[in-house]
This record gives C-alpha cells, sequence and structure tokens, in this order.
C-alpha cells in the first residue's frame, strides 16, 4: 500500500489540474480574506472576541466568507482526485499489469484513497497556513490558543468534507468506464447538493407548512425544521452547519428556536467542546457519508473483473 | 514437475460459461502454446491461474499453489504481460519498472541494476530515461517483457504478445520468449490465435474451443492425430499422362489420387513411396518430387473448428 501511495501522491502533485485548482482556491480565498481583513481594520469596535476567526466566517465587499468559499468549491478539488482514479488504469490497460503484482486489491485501491486524502490535507492545510500569515500581516496580532484549536477543528471538518468529495469520485470512477460521464456525474452532483437542494428544501418547507410574515412562531419553527430535514441530507449543509459551530464560538445552532431564544439569553462564547457538542450529529453524518461512498466503491471494485479489454 | 495443474475448471458468467471442465498441465522449462479464437476462454483461464478471477468450480495448482486461496503467493512467482498491456505514460521507462520492482518488494537499490540490464535485454537501453508515452507499439510490448522479468519469475504467462505488431518486432519478441526459457529456465505459457508464431516457439499446445481443451499435445502428436491412418503424399512428376493416374490408383495401399496440374496427390493407407517412384518411373515419366505432406497448426487448428 506504501508504493501505491507514494505514486499516487506524486501524481496528484505532479498533475497540471491539482496545481490550477490549489491556486485558484487560493486566490478567491486570499481575496475574501483580504476584504474581510480590511473592513475589520476600519471598524475594530464591533468585533469582541475571537477576532482572528472573523477572518474566515465574514464577508465583505461582495465576496463571501473564506468558509463557505471552501464549502462551494472544496467539493470541485476533491471530485477533481477521484473522478479517473481507477477508470484511467483500465482505460490504459494498467490495471491488470498491476493486479498482477504480489499485492493486495484493497490495498491498491485504500493507497489511491490515502494518496488523494493526503494531497487535500497538504492543499487544505497550506492554503489555512497561507490566510493565517496574511491574517497576522492584515489585523497586526497573533490569535490566541482557543483559536488556533478552532482553526485546527476547522481544519479536520474540511478534510472530512473534502475526503467526501474525493471516496464520491473514487466511486464514479469505478462506476463508470468513461472518465468523463464520471466527471459530469460529480459535477451534477455537486451543483445539486449546492444549489438545487437549497431550493427544493425551501419549496418542500413551504408546501408543507407554508408560512407568511405573521405566522404564528410555532410555524416558522416547523417549517424551517422540515427545511434543515431535507437540507441536513446535503454535506453541503452539515459542512457549513459543522464549521460554523467551531469558526463562531458563540453559534448554538441554525433553527429558529435557537434565534429566537438567542435574543433573549446572552450570546457568550462557548468552549471547543460545547461547540463540537452542539455540530456532533452533523459531524458523525458527514463522516458516515464519506464512509459509505468509500465502502461502495470499495465493495464495487473487489468484486470487479479485472481485464484489460 | 508440473508448473500448472488444473482439473475440471468452470467458470460461469451469469450463465454463459467461459470455461467448461477445463484439464490444463504444463510441464517445468516447456514453453505451452495455448490456442484458441477469440472469447474461446484463453484470457479468462489466464485470470483464474493468476488468482485475479474465482473459478466456479474446478481446482488449480500454480506452482504448487493454489491462486484462489493465496493470489498473493501465486502473484510473487508468476509474471503476467497482459493482453493491450498499459503504462503510466507519464513516467519513464525505468520509472515503471521501478515501481513494479517496488511492488514486489525489491529494494531500489536491488533493483537498479536489475532493471538496467533488464532493459538492455529487450533493447531498450537507450530510451530507458523517456517518457513511455512516446513508445511505439512494438517498444511498448517489448517493456511488457521487460515488466514480467523484472520480479523473476518461475513461471510466465504471455496473452498475445505479438498481437499488432509488425513481423519484424515479432520474430524480435519470439526469440526474446525463447531465450527466456533456454537461459533463465523459465516455464513460459502463450495465449495467442497467431498460429506460425506459436508453431515456431511453442514446445506443446492446447487448443480451446468454446471453453474446452480440445486437443492437447506437441506438434507432431498433433499432426499425427490429424491425419488420422491415412497419410497424404504430394508428387510431382514432368509430363502426367492419364495411364500414370489409373496405374497409380490399383496400386496396394493406395486409396485416392487426385491430380492438380503438375502436381499428383496421393491418399494411402501405408508407406508407398517406395511403390510409387518405381510406378512413375514404368511409365516412363520423370519424378520431380516426392513427399509427405506435413501438417501445419494451420491444418490442425482448423480440422477442430471445422469438424
Amino acid at each position: 500500500m506504501n508504493v501505491v501511495f507514494w505514486k499516487e501522491l506524486a501524481d496528484h502533485f505532479g498533475s497540471k489540474r491539482f496545481i490550477i485548482f490549489f491556486f485558484l482556491i487560493l486566490i478567491v480565498a486570499g481575496a475574501s480574506v483580504y476584504l474581510a481583513g480590511q473592513a475589520l481594520r476600519e471598524n475594530p469596535e464591533g468585533t469582541g472576541s475571537f477576532v482572528f476567526l472573523k477572518l474566515f466566517t465574514s464577508s465583505s465587499g461582495g465576496l463571501p466568507s473564506f468558509f463557505s468559499f471552501i464549502a462551494f468549491f472544496g467539493p470541485l478539488i476533491g471530485v477533481l482526485l477521484g473522478f479517473d482514479a481507477v477508470n484511467r488504469e483500465f482505460n490504459r490497460g494498467t490495471v491488470s499489469r498491476v493486479l498482477a503484482q504480489p499485492i493486495y486489491r484493497h490495498s491498491w485501491i485504500n493507497g489511491k484513497f490515502l494518496a488523494g486524502l493526503a494531497a487535500l490535507g497538504l492543499a487544505l492545510a497550506g492554503i489555512i497556513l497561507i490566510i493565517f500569515g496574511l491574517g497576522l500581516f492584515a489585523l497586526g496580532f497573533a490569535p490566541d490558543g482557543g483559536e488556533l484549536s478552532r482553526m485546527a477543528a476547522f481544519f479536520v471538518i474540511g478534510l472530512i468534507y473534502l475526503g467526501f468529495w474525493l471516496s464520491l469520485g473514487i466511486l464514479f470512477s469505478i462506476v463508470f468506464r468513461q472518465a468523463a460521464s464520471s466527471a459530469l456525474t460529480s459535477i451534477a452532483l455537486w451543483l445539486f447538493f449546492t444549489l438545487f437542494l437549497y431550493m427544493i428544501a425551501g419549496l418542500i418547507a413551504d408546501q408543507v407548512a407554508p408560512v407568511r410574515l405573521d405566522s404564528a412562531p410555532e410555524v416558522w419553527t416547523h417549517h424551517e425544521h422540515i427545511r434543515d430535514l431535507i437540507l441536513r441530507f446535503s454535506p453541503v449543509a452539515l459542512f457549513e452547519e459543522a464549521t460554523s459551530a467551531v469558526l463562531i464560538p458563540s453559534y448554538r445552532g441554525l433553527g429558529v428556536a435557537e434565534l429566537l431564544t438567542q435574543a433573549q439569553v446572552p450570546t457568550n462564547p462557548l468552549p471547543l467542546g460545547q461547540s463540537f457538542l452542539i455540530v456532533w450529529p452533523q459531524l458523525v453524518g458527514l463522516i458516515a457519508l464519506t464512509s459509505i461512498c468509500f465502502a461502495i466503491s470499495y465493495i464495487i471494485f473487489m468484486r470487479r473483473e479485472i481485464r484489460s479489454t | 514437475m508440473l508448473v500448472v495443474e488444473a482439473q475440471d475448471l468452470v467458470k460461469r458468467y451469469n450463465g454463459v460459461q467461459a470455461v467448461r471442465n477445463l484439464n490444463l498441465e504444463i510441464r517445468e522449462g516447456e514453453i505451452y502454446g495455448l490456442l484458441g479464437p477469440n472469447g474461446s476462454g484463453k484470457t479468462t483461464t489466464i485470470l483464474i491461474l493468476l488468482g485475479l478471477t474465482e473459478p466456479t468450480a474446478g481446482e488449480v495448482q500454480v506452482c504448487g499453489r493454489d491462486p484462489t486461496r493465496n493470489p498473493i503467493a501465486v502473484k510473487r512467482l508468476v509474471g503476467y504481460l497482459p493482453e493491450n498491456v498499459g503504462f503510466y505514460d507519464d513516467l519513464t521507462a525505468q520509472e515503471n519498472l521501478r515501481l513494479v520492482a517496488r511492488l514486489n518488494k525489491i529494494s531500489d537499490r536491488r533493483s537498479k541494476d536489475r532493471i538496467d540490464e533488464i532493459l538492455e535485454q529487450v533493447g531498450l537501453a537507450e530510451v530507458a530515461r523517456r517518457a513511455v508515452r512516446t513508445f511505439s507499439r512494438g517498444m511498448l510490448q517489448r517493456l511488457g517483457i521487460a515488466d514480467v522479468l523484472t520480479k523473476d519469475p518461475s513461471f510466465v504467462i504471455l496473452d498475445e504478445p505479438t498481437a499488432g505488431i509488425d513481423p519484424e518486432g515479432a520474430t524480435q519478441i519470439l526469440d526474446m520468449i525463447v531465450g527466456m526459457r533456454n537461459k533463465q529456465g523459465m516455464t513460459i505459457m502463450l495465449a495467442s490465435h497467431l498460429l506460425h508464431q506459436v508453431q515456431r516457439v511453442c514446445d506443446r499446445v492446447g487448443i480451446l474451443h468454446r471453453g474446452q481443451l480440445v486437443a492437447q499435445g506437441s506438434l507432431d502428436e498433433l499432426s499425427a492425430e490429424t491425419a488420422g491412418e491415412d497419410q497424404e503424399l504430394e508428387v510431382r512428376v514432368a509430363g502426367i499422362v492419364p495411364e500414370l493416374i489409373s496405374h497409380l490408383q490399383f496400386l496396394e495401399g493406395v486409396s485416392e489420387v487426385e491430380s492438380m496440374g503438375d502436381r499428383l496427390r496421393i491418399r494411402c493407407r501405408e508407406d508407398v513411396q517406395g511403390r510409387i517412384a518405381r510406378a512413375v518411373m514404368d511409365v516412363g515419366a520423370e519424378l520431380l518430387e516426392l513427399r509427405r505432406r506435413s501438417y501445419t497448426l494451420e491444418d490442425i487448428y482448423l480440422r477442430y473448428f471445422q469438424g
């Protein structure tokens, strides 16, 4: 597995598409953080504590925040590393040659997945660290321990999220013989989760629990509840909720109930452990989605006939 | 010693039998040709031998190990060159082989000299550092041979090693295959549908038809089997006269005479070459050539697929 892992990792870092996407995300994310930093400097009063984390979460100047960029573009880079991982080897005829060597079939697929994950991890860590440096420069002071640990948590959640898209890409690369169909299907699913599911969730919620501006709070709560229920099938929504809790210490949850109570309860920042408690279900959901995807690819691949033609 | 021993192998795909009750024996140190048209089950048989696919029923032993239960042990000893072999085309020839060496747990230090040696052996030493993407079909196939040699196998399976290659390249590859057996003592199994090439290098052949081994043995054995008890002689005579033909027809042991231009094809039940020669002289004709017709693999092959 070691050999496969290092070979794949070298391939990823050498591939042009990986480099292009890395810099694309870096530039976009850098711009968003830079603008957020400027806004923070101009208006230092309203910031309160955890200023450094605000770099990642606040949006300004028309650009969305850093973590919504990751939520939106992260899938692309994850899918990019996975969508032709297996069918490329079938099409090139390398698969039967490699699997005729004394290695287990599962160590081959595991090596591919782990190499992809490692490449994503390094890229994400790189981007976060560069943003971090930019933040130091823009704000002029260093983050404290609490902020550092929350950033580390963000990194872990981000990696799980990207891992989901990677395993989705690998799954499609096993199911589809053509790299193009695998890429298109992945992108279709990405669009569905990042755009359409939000619309669909809203539509369904409107149908099931119609609301007007003067509706009772219970109706609103019901409406939002249904919307959340549907949205939570999407890894994008799960990721956004999980990272919100980790990066915004005063975050109590998304629902209207939480918003309503927040008006009465002082919004003191929570300790990291408590933040984790809020989004524990979302985290487990993300990990489960990733594992399910990978497990399906694993099973299909283990049963797949290895022929070069 | 037997390198491959397969008994009553069966492989079914969704109700279609790709391999039916196959019995196969390959002896140590021989070049065995597995013949058959496309879709006759050659590749399936190979995949079973390597443990890349499981037989539906039957027993296999390759190099004394069971590929179904212990594929890793088998793959350690067996080199396989698949049909349409592919390489990582952004790596060089050397890097591709190094990867294979690593997958076989051969350290870079130990594999380095060996890889250079093998590339020299297959005539790719000059392009060792060139990306495989620039290689021609023939070069790729030779690199495939090098790839198989990297792990120093005791048994090598080659699936259509000469398909799609020009005659010169094919000859080079066939010479390499013979060299591998003669110099390195490897046992080789060659699956192909290119009969004349198989005929050139193989000690024994097996003919696969719809997943069954319909004939097996050395070329001489198969040839004798095809001819049956009858023999066929070809006689070239200057100035054939009808008298000669009728004379020959009544010779003892001759069952049929057929005239084809300046040749006569004579079917006979026993060796009558001496009698025929005398008969030709007796009518005053000139005997130019008299030979027993030998069967090429093609004749043998066609016999099985027509009859």
